[in-house]
Protein backbone atom coordinates (compact mmCIF):
# COMPACT_ATOMS: atom_id res chain seq x y z
CA UNK A 1 0.00 0.00 0.00
CA UNK A 2 1.29 3.45 -1.00
CA UNK A 3 0.83 6.17 1.40
CA UNK A 4 0.81 9.78 0.79
CA UNK A 5 -0.03 12.60 2.54
CA UNK A 6 -3.51 14.59 1.83
CA UNK A 7 -1.62 17.92 2.45
CA UNK A 8 1.04 17.33 -0.46
CA UNK A 9 -2.35 17.18 -2.53
CA UNK A 10 -2.77 20.62 -1.62
CA UNK A 11 0.54 22.19 -1.84
CA UNK A 12 0.94 20.36 -5.59
CA UNK A 13 -2.32 22.03 -6.77
CA UNK A 14 -1.48 25.67 -5.37
CA UNK A 15 1.72 25.54 -7.46
CA UNK A 16 0.00 24.62 -10.93
CA UNK A 17 -3.07 27.02 -10.07
CA UNK A 18 0.19 29.37 -9.49
CA UNK A 19 0.92 28.73 -12.79
CA UNK A 20 -2.62 28.58 -14.41
CA UNK A 21 -4.27 31.48 -12.60
CA UNK A 22 -1.94 34.96 -11.47
CA UNK A 23 -5.64 35.95 -9.30
CA UNK A 24 -4.77 32.91 -6.92
CA UNK A 25 -2.88 34.27 -3.64
CA UNK A 26 -1.44 32.29 -0.75
CA UNK A 27 -1.54 33.04 2.70
CA UNK A 28 -0.30 31.03 5.92
CA UNK A 29 -0.21 32.00 9.33
CA UNK A 30 3.04 30.94 10.79
CA UNK A 31 2.66 26.97 9.98
CA UNK A 32 3.76 27.32 6.31
CA UNK A 33 6.43 25.11 6.99
CA UNK A 34 4.07 22.20 8.38
CA UNK A 35 0.89 23.03 6.03
CA UNK A 36 3.46 22.63 3.25
CA UNK A 37 2.56 26.09 1.22
CA UNK A 38 6.09 27.20 1.92
CA UNK A 39 6.40 25.39 -1.75
CA UNK A 40 4.03 27.77 -3.02
CA UNK A 41 5.99 30.62 -1.23
CA UNK A 42 9.56 28.90 -3.02
CA UNK A 43 7.80 29.27 -6.61
CA UNK A 44 5.42 32.39 -6.22
CA UNK A 45 7.13 34.76 -3.09
CA UNK A 46 5.12 37.70 -4.71
CA UNK A 47 2.00 36.34 -4.18
CA UNK A 48 2.56 34.27 -0.60
CA UNK A 49 1.74 36.34 2.69
CA UNK A 50 2.30 34.92 5.59
CA UNK A 51 0.38 36.62 8.10
CA UNK A 52 2.63 35.54 11.37
CA UNK A 53 0.52 33.80 14.01
CA UNK A 54 -2.60 35.77 13.63
CA UNK A 55 -5.22 33.75 12.12
CA UNK A 56 -8.47 35.54 12.76
CA UNK A 57 -6.81 38.42 10.79
CA UNK A 58 -5.51 36.49 8.05
CA UNK A 59 -9.29 35.33 7.20
CA UNK A 60 -10.53 38.94 7.62
CA UNK A 61 -8.03 39.94 5.35
CA UNK A 62 -8.09 37.16 3.06
CA UNK A 63 -11.48 37.94 2.43
CA UNK A 64 -10.55 42.06 2.44
CA UNK A 65 -8.51 40.24 -0.88
CA UNK A 66 -11.62 38.33 -2.18
CA UNK A 67 -13.50 41.45 -2.52
CA UNK A 68 -10.51 43.03 -4.55
CA UNK A 69 -10.69 40.29 -6.72
CA UNK A 70 -8.19 37.63 -5.95
CA UNK A 71 -8.63 34.19 -5.08
CA UNK A 72 -6.47 33.73 -1.31
CA UNK A 73 -5.99 30.19 -0.19
CA UNK A 74 -5.78 31.16 3.35
CA UNK A 75 -4.11 28.17 5.16
CA UNK A 76 -3.81 27.13 8.74
CA UNK A 77 -4.72 24.17 11.25
CA UNK A 78 -7.91 23.31 10.93
CA UNK A 79 -8.49 23.56 15.04
CA UNK A 80 -7.01 27.39 14.53
CA UNK A 81 -9.57 28.15 11.19
CA UNK A 82 -12.50 27.00 12.91
CA UNK A 83 -12.09 27.60 16.63
CA UNK A 84 -9.76 30.52 17.14
CA UNK A 85 -11.09 32.43 13.52
CA UNK A 86 -14.21 31.14 13.45
CA UNK A 87 -15.95 34.24 13.64
CA UNK A 88 -13.93 35.78 10.68
CA UNK A 89 -15.05 32.51 8.98
CA UNK A 90 -18.76 32.95 9.48
CA UNK A 91 -18.82 37.39 9.19
CA UNK A 92 -15.96 37.96 6.52
CA UNK A 93 -16.22 35.08 4.71
CA UNK A 94 -19.67 33.04 4.88
CA UNK A 95 -21.69 35.72 5.47
CA UNK A 96 -20.86 37.75 2.81
CA UNK A 97 -20.23 34.69 0.32
CA UNK A 98 -16.37 35.42 -0.86
CA UNK A 99 -14.60 33.99 -2.82
CA UNK A 100 -12.42 32.97 -0.39
CA UNK A 101 -10.59 29.51 0.10
CA UNK A 102 -9.63 27.80 3.62
CA UNK A 103 -7.22 25.33 3.29
CA UNK A 104 -6.62 23.80 6.35
CA UNK A 105 -4.28 20.58 7.62
CA UNK A 106 -3.84 18.66 11.08
CA UNK A 107 -7.40 17.73 10.98
CA UNK A 108 -8.33 15.29 12.98
CA UNK A 109 -7.54 12.18 15.25
CA UNK A 110 -4.25 11.62 13.18
CA UNK A 111 -2.50 15.29 13.95
CA UNK A 112 -0.52 12.67 16.66
CA UNK A 113 1.76 13.79 19.53
CA UNK A 114 0.41 17.68 19.71
CA UNK A 115 -2.97 16.42 21.48
CA UNK A 116 -5.89 17.51 22.00
CA UNK A 117 -5.78 21.33 21.81
CA UNK A 118 -4.40 20.30 17.96
CA UNK A 119 -6.83 17.86 16.80
CA UNK A 120 -9.70 19.04 15.01
CA UNK A 121 -12.56 16.74 15.33
CA UNK A 122 -15.26 19.20 15.35
CA UNK A 123 -14.43 21.37 12.58
CA UNK A 124 -16.19 19.81 9.97
CA UNK A 125 -19.48 20.37 11.96
CA UNK A 126 -18.68 24.13 12.44
CA UNK A 127 -17.75 24.52 8.94
CA UNK A 128 -20.66 23.12 7.70
CA UNK A 129 -23.71 25.07 9.73
CA UNK A 130 -22.22 28.36 8.20
CA UNK A 131 -24.70 29.14 5.01
CA UNK A 132 -22.87 29.44 1.99
CA UNK A 133 -19.86 27.31 3.13
CA UNK A 134 -18.71 24.28 0.60
CA UNK A 135 -16.94 21.90 2.76
CA UNK A 136 -14.86 19.07 1.16
CA UNK A 137 -12.90 16.02 2.62
CA UNK A 138 -10.74 14.68 0.10
CA UNK A 139 -10.21 11.11 0.70
CA UNK A 140 -6.35 10.65 -0.71
CA UNK A 141 -3.35 12.40 -2.31
CA UNK A 142 -4.66 12.85 -5.92
CA UNK A 143 -8.29 13.30 -4.43
CA UNK A 144 -6.99 16.18 -2.37
CA UNK A 145 -5.37 17.96 -5.58
CA UNK A 146 -8.29 17.46 -7.74
CA UNK A 147 -10.66 19.17 -4.44
CA UNK A 148 -8.67 22.03 -4.28
CA UNK A 149 -8.45 22.79 -8.11
CA UNK A 150 -12.05 22.66 -8.08
CA UNK A 151 -12.75 24.46 -5.43
CA UNK A 152 -10.33 27.42 -7.20
CA UNK A 153 -12.96 26.76 -10.27
CA UNK A 154 -15.98 27.65 -8.48
CA UNK A 155 -16.80 30.80 -6.97
CA UNK A 156 -17.74 31.21 -3.39
CA UNK A 157 -16.35 30.28 0.08
CA UNK A 158 -14.82 26.54 0.25
CA UNK A 159 -13.16 24.78 3.31
CA UNK A 160 -10.75 22.34 2.82
CA UNK A 161 -10.05 19.72 5.01
CA UNK A 162 -6.46 17.69 4.80
CA UNK A 163 -4.61 15.77 7.28
CA UNK A 164 -0.57 15.76 8.49
CA UNK A 165 0.46 12.42 8.53
CA UNK A 166 0.65 10.48 5.73
CA UNK A 167 -2.24 8.46 4.19
CA UNK A 168 -2.98 5.47 2.20
CA UNK A 169 -3.58 6.26 -1.63
CA UNK A 170 -6.82 4.96 -2.45
CA UNK A 171 -6.78 4.23 -6.96
CA UNK A 172 -10.70 3.92 -6.69
CA UNK A 173 -10.75 7.47 -5.73
CA UNK A 174 -9.12 9.33 -8.57
CA UNK A 175 -9.89 10.29 -11.99
CA UNK A 176 -12.87 12.98 -12.09
CA UNK A 177 -14.08 14.78 -9.02
CA UNK A 178 -17.34 17.33 -9.30
CA UNK A 179 -18.35 19.01 -6.20
CA UNK A 180 -21.48 17.78 -4.30
CA UNK A 181 -21.28 14.03 -6.37
CA UNK A 182 -20.66 11.25 -4.34
CA UNK A 183 -18.78 8.25 -5.83
CA UNK A 184 -19.99 5.24 -5.53
CA UNK A 185 -17.07 2.54 -5.08
CA UNK A 186 -18.67 -0.69 -5.18
CA UNK A 187 -22.13 -1.48 -5.76
CA UNK A 188 -24.34 -3.71 -2.96
CA UNK A 189 -27.57 -4.33 -1.51
CA UNK A 190 -27.53 -5.51 2.05
CA UNK A 191 -25.86 -2.11 3.52
CA UNK A 192 -23.59 1.14 2.42
CA UNK A 193 -20.68 2.53 4.11
CA UNK A 194 -20.13 6.18 3.69
CA UNK A 195 -17.06 7.58 4.07
CA UNK A 196 -15.41 10.46 4.08
CA UNK A 197 -11.95 11.67 4.30
CA UNK A 198 -8.87 9.22 4.69
CA UNK A 199 -11.84 7.09 6.48
CA UNK A 200 -12.34 6.00 2.50
CA UNK A 201 -10.04 2.93 2.42
CA UNK A 202 -11.26 1.61 5.92
CA UNK A 203 -14.27 1.41 4.47
CA UNK A 204 -13.06 -0.45 1.46
CA UNK A 205 -10.73 -2.98 3.78
CA UNK A 206 -14.53 -3.67 5.69
CA UNK A 207 -16.24 -3.86 2.48
CA UNK A 208 -13.93 -6.52 1.63
CA UNK A 209 -14.52 -8.17 5.44
CA UNK A 210 -17.98 -8.03 4.85
CA UNK A 211 -18.46 -9.56 1.03
CA UNK A 212 -16.41 -12.61 2.57
CA UNK A 213 -18.82 -13.29 4.90
CA UNK A 214 -21.28 -13.42 2.25
CA UNK A 215 -22.72 -9.79 2.46
CA UNK A 216 -23.39 -7.29 -0.22
CA UNK A 217 -21.92 -4.07 0.96
CA UNK A 218 -21.93 -1.08 -1.11
CA UNK A 219 -19.68 1.49 -0.10
CA UNK A 220 -20.22 6.01 -1.27
CA UNK A 221 -17.01 8.17 -0.69
CA UNK A 222 -18.25 11.50 0.47
CA UNK A 223 -15.65 13.82 -0.90
CA UNK A 224 -17.86 16.93 -0.44
CA UNK A 225 -20.00 17.34 2.94
CA UNK A 226 -21.78 20.57 1.87
CA UNK A 227 -23.65 20.18 0.13
CA UNK A 228 -24.82 16.67 0.35
CA UNK A 229 -25.13 14.64 -2.59
CA UNK A 230 -28.94 13.35 -0.80
CA UNK A 231 -29.28 11.70 -3.95
CA UNK A 232 -26.57 9.27 -3.05
CA UNK A 233 -27.72 9.25 0.50
CA UNK A 234 -31.32 8.59 -0.24
CA UNK A 235 -30.65 5.66 -2.92
CA UNK A 236 -28.60 4.32 -0.29
CA UNK A 237 -31.10 4.07 2.06
CA UNK A 238 -34.20 2.88 -0.43
CA UNK A 239 -31.81 0.21 -1.88
CA UNK A 240 -29.86 -0.85 1.36
CA UNK A 241 -30.98 -2.11 4.43
CA UNK A 242 -28.80 1.16 6.23
CA UNK A 243 -25.79 2.64 6.49
CA UNK A 244 -22.76 3.28 8.04
CA UNK A 245 -20.80 6.39 8.06
CA UNK A 246 -17.08 6.90 8.87
CA UNK A 247 -15.34 10.21 9.53
CA UNK A 248 -12.38 10.73 10.95
CA UNK A 249 -13.90 13.48 13.12
CA UNK A 250 -16.64 13.34 15.95
CA UNK A 251 -19.78 11.45 15.33
CA UNK A 252 -21.19 15.00 16.36
CA UNK A 253 -21.66 17.53 13.67
CA UNK A 254 -19.76 15.89 10.54
CA UNK A 255 -20.77 13.45 8.17
CA UNK A 256 -22.43 11.11 10.13
CA UNK A 257 -24.88 13.88 11.40
CA UNK A 258 -25.44 15.19 8.07
CA UNK A 259 -26.56 11.89 6.75
CA UNK A 260 -28.77 11.10 9.71
CA UNK A 261 -30.57 14.31 8.91
CA UNK A 262 -31.24 13.73 5.44
CA UNK A 263 -32.44 9.95 6.21
CA UNK A 264 -34.68 10.82 8.85
CA UNK A 265 -36.66 13.52 7.17
CA UNK A 266 -36.98 11.34 3.90
CA UNK A 267 -36.31 8.07 4.17
CA UNK A 268 -35.60 6.43 7.64
CA UNK A 269 -33.62 3.62 7.73
CA UNK A 270 -30.88 2.44 10.45
CA UNK A 271 -27.57 4.64 10.73
CA UNK A 272 -24.66 3.31 12.77
CA UNK A 273 -22.18 6.31 13.14
CA UNK A 274 -18.06 5.31 13.16
CA UNK A 275 -16.17 8.46 14.39
CA UNK A 276 -14.67 10.19 17.11
CA UNK A 277 -17.36 9.90 20.56
CA UNK A 278 -17.68 12.93 21.98
CA UNK A 279 -14.49 13.45 23.60
CA UNK A 280 -10.87 14.92 23.55
CA UNK A 281 -8.32 13.44 21.70
CA UNK A 282 -4.50 13.08 23.23
CA UNK A 283 -1.07 12.02 22.69
CA UNK A 284 0.13 9.43 20.56
CA UNK A 285 1.65 7.86 16.95
CA UNK A 286 -1.09 8.84 14.56
CA UNK A 287 -1.64 5.47 13.20
CA UNK A 288 -2.03 4.35 16.77
CA UNK A 289 -4.58 7.17 17.58
CA UNK A 290 -7.25 5.80 14.76
CA UNK A 291 -7.20 1.90 16.34
CA UNK A 292 -7.50 3.46 19.53
CA UNK A 293 -10.69 5.80 18.76
CA UNK A 294 -12.25 3.36 17.03
CA UNK A 295 -12.12 4.44 13.18
CA UNK A 296 -10.47 1.01 11.26
CA UNK A 297 -12.29 -1.63 9.28
CA UNK A 298 -13.32 -3.53 12.12
CA UNK A 299 -15.53 -0.87 14.01
CA UNK A 300 -17.17 -0.43 10.79
CA UNK A 301 -17.23 -3.97 10.25
CA UNK A 302 -19.00 -4.07 13.47
CA UNK A 303 -21.17 -1.14 13.48
CA UNK A 304 -22.70 -2.89 9.67
CA UNK A 305 -23.31 -6.27 11.20
CA UNK A 306 -25.56 -4.31 14.17
CA UNK A 307 -27.56 -3.83 10.50
CA UNK A 308 -27.42 -6.46 8.64
CA UNK A 309 -28.20 -9.13 11.78
CA UNK B 1 22.47 39.21 45.17
CA UNK B 2 22.97 35.75 44.20
CA UNK B 3 25.35 33.53 45.82
CA UNK B 4 27.74 31.59 44.21
CA UNK B 5 26.05 27.71 45.44
CA UNK B 6 22.86 29.26 44.32
CA UNK B 7 24.22 30.35 41.01
CA UNK B 8 25.74 26.77 40.51
CA UNK B 9 22.63 25.32 41.95
CA UNK B 10 20.22 27.23 38.84
CA UNK B 11 22.96 26.10 36.59
CA UNK B 12 23.25 22.66 36.83
CA UNK B 13 19.63 22.14 37.69
CA UNK B 14 19.21 23.84 33.81
CA UNK B 15 21.77 21.54 32.48
CA UNK B 16 19.89 19.04 33.95
CA UNK B 17 16.53 20.36 32.36
CA UNK B 18 17.89 20.92 28.97
CA UNK B 19 19.48 16.72 28.84
CA UNK B 20 16.12 16.14 30.47
CA UNK B 21 14.41 18.05 26.88
CA UNK B 22 16.59 16.37 24.72
CA UNK B 23 16.25 13.17 26.21
CA UNK B 24 12.25 13.32 25.73
CA UNK B 25 11.56 14.73 22.57
CA UNK B 26 13.77 11.79 21.09
CA UNK B 27 12.28 9.47 22.98
CA UNK B 28 8.60 10.38 22.04
CA UNK B 29 9.96 11.34 18.50
CA UNK B 30 7.68 14.27 18.47
CA UNK B 31 7.75 17.50 20.79
CA UNK B 32 9.64 20.97 20.81
CA UNK B 33 12.72 21.35 21.46
CA UNK B 34 14.15 24.25 20.74
CA UNK B 35 12.27 26.73 22.57
CA UNK B 36 12.22 24.23 25.40
CA UNK B 37 16.00 24.80 25.41
CA UNK B 38 15.96 28.37 25.03
CA UNK B 39 13.90 28.81 28.29
CA UNK B 40 15.48 26.33 30.32
CA UNK B 41 17.39 29.35 32.37
CA UNK B 42 14.20 31.00 32.97
CA UNK B 43 12.47 27.85 34.46
CA UNK B 44 15.36 26.86 36.51
CA UNK B 45 15.43 30.58 37.92
CA UNK B 46 11.49 29.98 38.81
CA UNK B 47 10.90 27.03 40.02
CA UNK B 48 14.69 26.70 41.93
CA UNK B 49 14.70 30.75 43.45
CA UNK B 50 12.25 32.94 42.76
CA UNK B 51 8.70 31.01 42.89
CA UNK B 52 6.91 30.15 46.41
CA UNK B 53 5.44 27.17 45.98
CA UNK B 54 5.59 23.01 47.56
CA UNK B 55 5.84 20.22 45.28
CA UNK B 56 4.04 18.12 47.60
CA UNK B 57 0.76 20.50 47.87
CA UNK B 58 0.54 21.27 44.17
CA UNK B 59 -3.04 22.56 45.03
CA UNK B 60 -2.10 24.92 47.61
CA UNK B 61 -3.98 28.72 47.53
CA UNK B 62 -0.88 31.13 48.48
CA UNK B 63 1.51 29.30 46.18
CA UNK B 64 3.00 31.56 42.99
CA UNK B 65 1.94 30.23 39.70
CA UNK B 66 3.59 29.49 36.39
CA UNK B 67 1.58 29.86 32.88
CA UNK B 68 3.41 28.65 30.77
CA UNK B 69 1.16 30.57 27.55
CA UNK B 70 3.81 29.07 24.47
CA UNK B 71 2.32 25.70 25.81
CA UNK B 72 4.46 23.44 22.87
CA UNK B 73 7.44 23.83 25.39
CA UNK B 74 6.25 21.61 27.51
CA UNK B 75 9.19 19.39 27.47
CA UNK B 76 11.04 22.25 29.56
CA UNK B 77 8.44 22.34 32.16
CA UNK B 78 7.98 18.83 32.59
CA UNK B 79 11.48 18.12 33.45
CA UNK B 80 11.68 21.13 35.97
CA UNK B 81 8.19 19.61 37.50
CA UNK B 82 9.39 16.25 37.59
CA UNK B 83 12.55 17.36 39.17
CA UNK B 84 11.04 19.16 42.02
CA UNK B 85 9.04 16.59 42.54
CA UNK B 86 5.49 17.30 41.49
CA UNK B 87 5.11 13.71 39.85
CA UNK B 88 7.97 10.53 39.75
CA UNK B 89 10.48 11.34 36.96
CA UNK B 90 9.46 7.77 35.18
CA UNK B 91 6.23 9.81 33.95
CA UNK B 92 8.16 11.43 31.48
CA UNK B 93 8.97 8.51 30.03
CA UNK B 94 5.64 8.36 28.31
CA UNK B 95 5.22 12.08 27.31
CA UNK B 96 3.27 12.63 24.71
CA UNK B 97 2.08 8.59 25.47
CA UNK B 98 -1.60 7.42 24.81
CA UNK B 99 -2.74 7.51 28.66
CA UNK B 100 -0.50 9.67 30.32
CA UNK B 101 -0.73 13.02 31.77
CA UNK B 102 1.77 14.40 30.12
CA UNK B 103 0.73 15.51 27.11
CA UNK B 104 2.03 17.22 23.74
CA UNK B 105 0.62 20.56 25.41
CA UNK B 106 0.01 21.22 29.24
CA UNK B 107 -3.65 20.00 30.69
CA UNK B 108 -3.88 21.56 33.79
CA UNK B 109 -6.45 19.15 35.19
CA UNK B 110 -4.10 16.24 34.76
CA UNK B 111 -0.98 17.25 35.75
CA UNK B 112 0.11 18.29 38.94
CA UNK B 113 2.21 21.63 38.97
CA UNK B 114 0.32 22.82 35.93
CA UNK B 115 -1.90 25.86 36.73
CA UNK B 116 -3.15 26.12 33.39
CA UNK B 117 -4.40 24.80 30.02
CA UNK B 118 -2.70 25.96 26.96
CA UNK B 119 -1.61 24.70 23.68
CA UNK B 120 -3.47 27.55 21.38
CA UNK B 121 -1.04 30.05 21.24
CA UNK B 122 -2.61 33.40 23.51
CA UNK B 123 -4.72 31.78 25.11
CA UNK B 124 -2.64 31.56 28.22
CA UNK B 125 -1.69 34.84 29.15
CA UNK B 126 -5.34 35.85 29.10
CA UNK B 127 -6.10 33.02 31.80
CA UNK B 128 -2.92 34.10 33.57
CA UNK B 129 -5.11 37.63 33.80
CA UNK B 130 -7.81 36.66 34.54
CA UNK B 131 -6.22 34.17 37.68
CA UNK B 132 -4.18 37.16 38.52
CA UNK B 133 -7.66 39.20 39.16
CA UNK B 134 -9.35 36.86 40.70
CA UNK B 135 -6.12 36.58 43.57
CA UNK B 136 -6.67 40.34 43.41
CA UNK B 137 -10.47 39.55 44.30
CA UNK B 138 -9.65 37.50 47.14
CA UNK B 139 -7.00 39.79 48.66
CA UNK B 140 -4.24 37.13 47.91
CA UNK B 141 -0.40 38.33 47.52
CA UNK B 142 0.66 35.57 45.34
CA UNK B 143 2.38 36.26 41.81
CA UNK B 144 1.62 34.92 37.94
CA UNK B 145 4.49 34.24 36.32
CA UNK B 146 3.35 33.85 32.52
CA UNK B 147 5.83 32.61 29.73
CA UNK B 148 5.39 33.89 25.96
CA UNK B 149 6.39 33.64 22.86
CA UNK B 150 7.82 36.03 20.80
CA UNK B 151 5.69 34.77 17.22
CA UNK B 152 3.25 33.70 20.33
CA UNK B 153 2.74 38.07 20.86
CA UNK B 154 1.69 38.29 17.04
CA UNK B 155 -1.88 37.16 18.06
CA UNK B 156 -4.47 39.88 18.65
CA UNK B 157 -6.02 38.17 21.90
CA UNK B 158 -2.65 38.92 23.68
CA UNK B 159 -2.79 42.97 23.34
CA UNK B 160 -6.42 42.12 24.26
CA UNK B 161 -5.18 40.60 27.70
CA UNK B 162 -2.84 43.24 28.18
CA UNK B 163 -5.39 46.16 27.59
CA UNK B 164 -7.46 44.55 30.49
CA UNK B 165 -4.23 43.77 32.76
CA UNK B 166 -3.95 47.85 32.67
CA UNK B 167 -7.19 48.46 33.49
CA UNK B 168 -7.48 46.24 36.69
CA UNK B 169 -3.83 47.34 37.45
CA UNK B 170 -2.72 43.53 38.04
CA UNK B 171 0.80 44.23 39.18
CA UNK B 172 0.70 40.61 40.23
CA UNK B 173 1.74 39.62 36.79
CA UNK B 174 4.99 39.15 35.52
CA UNK B 175 5.28 38.31 32.29
CA UNK B 176 7.89 37.34 29.95
CA UNK B 177 8.69 37.38 26.39
CA UNK B 178 10.74 34.95 25.14
CA UNK B 179 12.51 37.00 23.01
CA UNK B 180 14.45 34.40 20.48
CA UNK B 181 12.96 36.20 17.01
CA UNK B 182 12.39 32.31 15.72
CA UNK B 183 8.99 30.64 15.03
CA UNK B 184 7.49 28.38 12.89
CA UNK B 185 8.52 29.77 9.68
CA UNK B 186 11.62 31.65 10.54
CA UNK B 187 13.35 34.60 11.78
CA UNK B 188 10.32 36.56 12.98
CA UNK B 189 11.02 39.92 12.19
CA UNK B 190 10.67 38.50 8.84
CA UNK B 191 7.24 36.43 9.69
CA UNK B 192 5.70 39.47 11.64
CA UNK B 193 8.24 42.28 12.49
CA UNK B 194 7.02 43.45 16.14
CA UNK B 195 9.75 45.67 16.66
CA UNK B 196 10.18 47.85 18.51
CA UNK B 197 8.81 45.59 21.31
CA UNK B 198 9.18 47.60 24.52
CA UNK B 199 7.24 50.58 23.02
CA UNK B 200 3.99 48.40 22.75
CA UNK B 201 3.92 47.48 26.00
CA UNK B 202 4.45 50.60 27.41
CA UNK B 203 2.03 51.84 25.94
CA UNK B 204 -0.52 49.58 27.18
CA UNK B 205 0.20 50.26 30.41
CA UNK B 206 2.93 47.76 31.33
CA UNK B 207 6.46 47.85 32.74
CA UNK B 208 9.27 46.47 30.47
CA UNK B 209 12.40 45.23 31.30
CA UNK B 210 14.68 44.23 29.06
CA UNK B 211 17.10 41.43 30.12
CA UNK B 212 19.73 38.13 28.96
CA UNK B 213 17.15 35.18 29.61
CA UNK B 214 20.32 32.99 30.25
CA UNK B 215 21.98 35.17 32.69
CA UNK B 216 20.62 33.94 36.28
CA UNK B 217 21.17 37.46 38.43
CA UNK B 218 19.14 39.80 35.85
CA UNK B 219 16.44 37.35 35.55
CA UNK B 220 16.29 37.48 39.10
CA UNK B 221 17.53 40.92 39.80
CA UNK B 222 14.57 42.22 37.55
CA UNK B 223 11.70 40.13 39.19
CA UNK B 224 12.95 42.07 42.47
CA UNK B 225 12.33 45.05 41.00
CA UNK B 226 9.27 43.98 39.20
CA UNK B 227 7.77 43.14 42.38
CA UNK B 228 8.19 46.89 43.50
CA UNK B 229 5.66 48.00 40.68
CA UNK B 230 2.19 49.18 40.85
CA UNK B 231 1.13 47.74 37.30
CA UNK B 232 1.63 44.76 34.88
CA UNK B 233 5.24 43.93 34.08
CA UNK B 234 6.72 42.11 30.85
CA UNK B 235 10.16 41.12 30.76
CA UNK B 236 11.67 40.95 27.59
CA UNK B 237 13.76 38.14 27.52
CA UNK B 238 16.70 38.36 24.92
CA UNK B 239 17.11 34.11 24.42
CA UNK B 240 18.70 32.00 21.75
CA UNK B 241 16.68 29.26 20.73
CA UNK B 242 18.20 25.65 21.19
CA UNK B 243 20.64 27.28 23.63
CA UNK B 244 22.97 24.89 24.73
CA UNK B 245 23.59 22.82 21.99
CA UNK B 246 25.39 24.39 19.45
CA UNK B 247 23.98 22.94 16.23
CA UNK B 248 19.90 23.80 17.60
CA UNK B 249 21.28 27.25 18.62
CA UNK B 250 19.55 29.90 16.43
CA UNK B 251 17.95 27.37 13.75
CA UNK B 252 14.58 27.46 12.62
CA UNK B 253 14.43 24.16 11.69
CA UNK B 254 14.79 22.73 15.39
CA UNK B 255 11.26 24.34 16.30
CA UNK B 256 9.49 21.14 16.10
CA UNK B 257 11.48 18.48 14.71
CA UNK B 258 12.94 15.88 17.11
CA UNK B 259 16.48 14.69 17.22
CA UNK B 260 17.24 11.33 15.78
CA UNK B 261 19.69 8.85 17.37
CA UNK B 262 22.69 10.71 16.02
CA UNK B 263 21.73 13.84 17.20
CA UNK B 264 20.42 12.78 20.35
CA UNK B 265 23.95 11.23 20.98
CA UNK B 266 25.58 14.86 19.63
CA UNK B 267 23.62 16.81 22.06
CA UNK B 268 23.51 14.77 25.22
CA UNK B 269 27.02 14.54 24.75
CA UNK B 270 27.53 18.49 24.77
CA UNK B 271 25.34 18.03 27.58
CA UNK B 272 27.13 16.68 29.81
C1 LIG C 1 -3.21 29.90 17.79
C2 LIG C 1 -2.08 29.05 17.34
N1 LIG C 1 -1.65 29.15 16.08
C3 LIG C 1 -0.64 28.37 15.65
C4 LIG C 1 -0.06 27.47 16.48
C5 LIG C 1 1.04 26.56 15.97
N2 LIG C 1 2.34 26.94 16.55
C6 LIG C 1 2.89 26.24 17.54
S1 LIG C 1 4.34 26.89 18.06
C7 LIG C 1 4.26 28.13 16.90
C8 LIG C 1 5.34 29.16 16.82
C9 LIG C 1 5.61 29.79 18.13
O1 LIG C 1 6.71 30.61 18.09
P1 LIG C 1 7.14 31.37 19.41
O2 LIG C 1 5.94 31.89 20.09
O3 LIG C 1 8.17 32.36 19.03
O4 LIG C 1 7.72 30.20 20.32
P2 LIG C 1 9.24 29.73 20.55
O5 LIG C 1 10.10 30.40 19.54
O6 LIG C 1 9.59 30.16 21.92
O7 LIG C 1 9.23 28.24 20.41
C10 LIG C 1 3.09 28.00 16.15
C11 LIG C 1 2.71 28.92 15.08
C12 LIG C 1 -0.54 27.38 17.80
N3 LIG C 1 -0.05 26.51 18.68
N4 LIG C 1 -1.54 28.19 18.20
MG1 LIG D 1 10.15 32.55 19.29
Amino acid sequence: MEYKATKQGYADALKELGHENEKVLVMDADVAKATLTEQFEAEFPNRFFNCGVQEQNMLSAAAGLALEGFIPFASTFGVFATCRAGDQMRSSIAYPKLNVKIGVTHCGISVGGDGASHQSNEDIGMARTLPNMTVIVPGDYEESRLATHAAAKMKGPVYLRFGRDKYPVVPEIHGSFEIGKAKTLREGTDVTIITTGILVNEGLVAATTLEEKGHSVRVVHMHTIKPLDTEAVLKAARETKGIVTAEEHSILGGLGEAVAGVVAENHPCPVQRVGVMDTFGESGQSQELLDLYGLRAPNIVEKAMKIIS
Amino acid sequence: MLSKEKHELLRVKAKDIRREIVTMVHRANSGHVGGSLGAADIISALYYHVMRHDPKNPEWEDRDRFILSKGHCTPVIYAALADCGYFPKEDLLEFRRPGSHLQGHPYQPKTPGIDASTGTLGIGISTGVGMALGAKLKKQDHYYYILCGDGEIQEGQVWEAAAFANKYKLDNVIGFVDRNYLQTDGYSEKVMPMDPLAPKWESFGWKVFEIDGHSFEEIIDTIEKAKKEKQPVMIIANTTKGKGVSFMEGEAEWHGKPPGKEDFEKAMLELE
